[in-house]
């Protein structure tokens, strides 16, 4: 065990999984020489040679179209891409291609690749560093979507997402890069994919959440005189639904937290199954608190977009009461 | 026959000419046996299009990519392939893979719709049919890019309309490829016509083969309609390539004389004249005229070419009749390898209600 960030955590990971399998190859914008942005692939290119820690053309197609190409010639890509909001180009490429390949050859081929990227706000930065864009990838068939909220948990994840033999989507809270320190195993370490994880037991009320919501749920937590269940869903594709419906049963009263703007994003696809299958546990509405159904705001006011501790007390509160 | 003028010219390359004031040339290294393959090839392409646009008005196929006119340019480059290399066909060259001795009946399965027509491509090392515009590039790239860092020396070309090239996939998986020095052909069959969309609406460029400069590879011009050229073209992209030159585009200028597709109807845009007189100017005939012209083929031969392709496709698209229907299940049984545990729910749900 070693205390580390959570981009340390990252970081590790990929040591641990380029030197066990000779197949991972990493791509991307600056993840060679400078070690990627926010120093995820530092000191793979020195470790493993400029051809599987590779610079690429600043083209995020081009990055994710070649990672097809490249599993068909027998290689583990994982692809980073440098900003959430900056995936968006490469979102042809996996709706048109990425997890419809396999289905396409009958099953015949593998595209065992990952496409990570940090994502989420409260950093301070400018347009487009700070999306939550989940749901879109949720929302491609064919792609698993992962998100780790703790240093192990990121190092796990990353892990599981690289000897997956099916494509998958790893968003990693930025914001908590650096400001979450946690355990984490030494070696190899893999978190199943599927499989949610409860933070924290409780009675009264269940938090659900993933991601850099889930220290957030976390503190509102400490905040509420009640005795609060927290599930980290982990996992949003394939999602452990077991874990969703048996923590809501625990209470009977769900507050879904999510960064992401509301209408349609993930937390309505974990309300529609509490609505499908947990009627008869709940005893009052679940509710969500979201981001709004607006552009991610310039910095000076993102923390009004941000789900707050306030606005998930306050959430919990009236359920409490309901 | 026409005029071979009536194409732009420019830096065009041609072997085959047009028995009369333009003469033949030949290309070094092909044998008769080369020659008279070639030509089984064009036929059995030729007939399968044909064919097809026959089965779809028949109803027995779906919606069809006509191809009719392009052979010389899916032949003539794919002779100059090894079987290791990889082909990465656009909708367009939907059945090039018979050139590798894919069934017919797979690709008529995959034009009715029927889970028949999936093929594994590391089978036949061609992929599947790429049905958006020029987004199957980046995979040749990758390809191209993931065999040389493996040190294999097989290469890979990717086909492409004059329209893909105005797509971003292009450009990234041509620059991609460049910047990797990947072992790659970049093969454009201008055929003029992005469905009703002109190319002088589609590019300010003088030609496509123009574009190459910006990535640092060259670019080569050639008659699409000339199998021989094409061939001879593709073949040096390939040594370039072997050679650990990085990339090539060609583009084959050829002119798209039949609909886009079985759903499509040119009169609306296009100038049936001229369609009327390009069709003169069609690589079989050409071919064909060329080889009478050398003296290697006769009516009999030529006939039991055409023979010999009908029957396979008679043959072909029976099996593809004879599949039985596709079962309900198969709608979930590819998407993942681990497929999660709610597509077992979905199944026996839709057993319930369907049956």
């Amino acid at each position: 065990m070693a205390e580390l960030t959570l981009v340390e955590a990252i970081n590790d990971g990929f040591h641990v999984e380029l030197e066990r399998d000779a197949d991972v190859m990493v791509l991307g914008e600056d993840v060679g020489r400078a070690g990627g942005v926010f120093r995820a692939t530092a000191g793979l290119r020195d470790r493993f040679g400029p051809d599987r820690c590779v610079d690429t053309p600043l083209a995020e197609a081009g990055i994710l179209g070649s990672a097809v190409g490249l599993c068909m010639a027998g290689w583990r890509p994982v692809c980073e891409m440098q900003y959430d909001a900056f995936s968006y180009p490469c979102l042809d490429q996996l709706i048109t291609h990425v997890g419809r390949y396999r289905w396409r050859t009958g099953g015949a081929m593998a595209f065992p690749l990952v496409v990570r990227m940090p994502y989420g706000g409260g950093v301070r930065a400018p347009e487009l560093h700070d999306d939550s864009p989940e749901a879109y990838y949720v929302h491609t068939p064919g792609v698993k979507v992962a998100i780790p909220s703790t240093p192990a948990d990121a190092k796990g994840l990353l892990a599981a997402a690289i000897r997956d033999p099916d494509p998958v989507v790893v968003l990693e809270p930025k914001l908590h890069y650096r400001t979450l320190r946690g355990e984490v195993p030494d070696g190899e370490h893999v978190t199943p994919l599927g499989v949610a994880r409860t933070v924290h037991a409780g009675d009264d009320l269940t938090f659900v959440a993933y991601g850099s919501m889930v220290p957030l749920a976390e503190a509102a937590a400490d905040a509420l005189d009640a005795s609060v269940e927290i599930l980290d869903i982990r996992t949003l594709k394939p999602l452990d639904e077991d874990a969703l419906l048996a923590a809501a049963a625990k209470t009977g009263r769900v507050v879904i937290v999510q960064e992401a703007p509301r209408t349609a994003g993930y937390g309505a696809e974990l309300a529609a199954i509490l609505a499908e299958k947990a009627m008869l546990d709940l005893r009052a509405p679940v509710v969500r608190v979201t981001g709004y159904d607006v552009p991610y705001p310039y910095w000076q006011i993102e923390d009004a977009y941000m789900p707050s501790v306030e606005r998930v007390v306050d959430a919990a509160r009236k359920l409490l009461e309901f | 026959m026409a005029a071979l003028g009536a194409l732009d010219s420019r830096d065009l390359r041609r072997v085959i000419g047009d028995g009369e004031g333009v003469p033949d040339g030949e290309v070094e290294g092909l044998s008769e046996a080369d020659l008279l393959e070639l030509h089984r090839q064009l036929v059995l392409l030729r007939t399968y299009d044909e064919r097809s646009v026959v089965y779809h008005r028949q109803g027995r196929i779906g919606t069809y990519a006509i191809f009719w006119g392009h052979e010389a340019m899916q032949v003539g480059s794919a002779y100059a392939l090894e079987r290791e290399d990889w082909i990465f066909p656009s909708y367009r060259e939907s059945a090039i893979g018979l050139l590798r001795g894919l069934p017919a009946a797979t690709i008529l399965s995959w034009w009715r719709g029927h889970p028949a027509g999936w093929w594994n491509p590391a089978d036949w090392n061609v992929a599947s049919i790429c049905v958006p515009i020029g987004t199957h590039v980046p995979h040749a790239a990758g390809l191209a890019w993931g065999k040389k860092l493996r040190g294999d020396s097989a290469c890979a070309i990717a086909y492409f309309g004059d329209g893909a090239t105005s797509e971003g996939a292009f450009h990234e998986g041509a620059n991609f490829a460049a910047v990797m020095r990947a072992p790659l052909i970049l093969f454009c069959n201008n055929n003029q016509w992005a469905i009703s969309t002109p190319l002088s609406a589609q590019t300010a460029a003088e030609t496509l083969a123009d574009k190459a400069v910006g990535y640092g590879m060259p670019g080569v011009r050639v008659d699409g309609a000339d199998v021989l050229a094409v061939y001879e073209a593709t073949r040096e992209a390939v040594a370039r390539a072997r050679a650990g030159e990085g990339p090539t585009l060609i583009e084959a200028v050829t002119y798209r004389t039949a609909p886009h597709a079985t759903a499509d109807d040119p009169a609306a845009y296009i100038d049936l004249e001229r369609v009327e007189e390009e069709r003169q100017r069609e690589c079989l005939g050409r071919y064909e005229a060329y080889l009478r012209r050398l003296g290697l083929l006769s009516n009999e031969a030529a006939e039991a070419v055409r023979a010999e392709a009908a029957q396979l496709m008679r043959d072909g698209i029976a099996a593809a009749e004879a599949e039985p229907p596709a079962d309900r299940s198969l709608l979930f049984s590819h998407a993942f390898a681990d497929p999660p545990a709610s597509f077992e729910a979905d199944l026996a749900e839709l057993r319930r209600i369907l049956g």
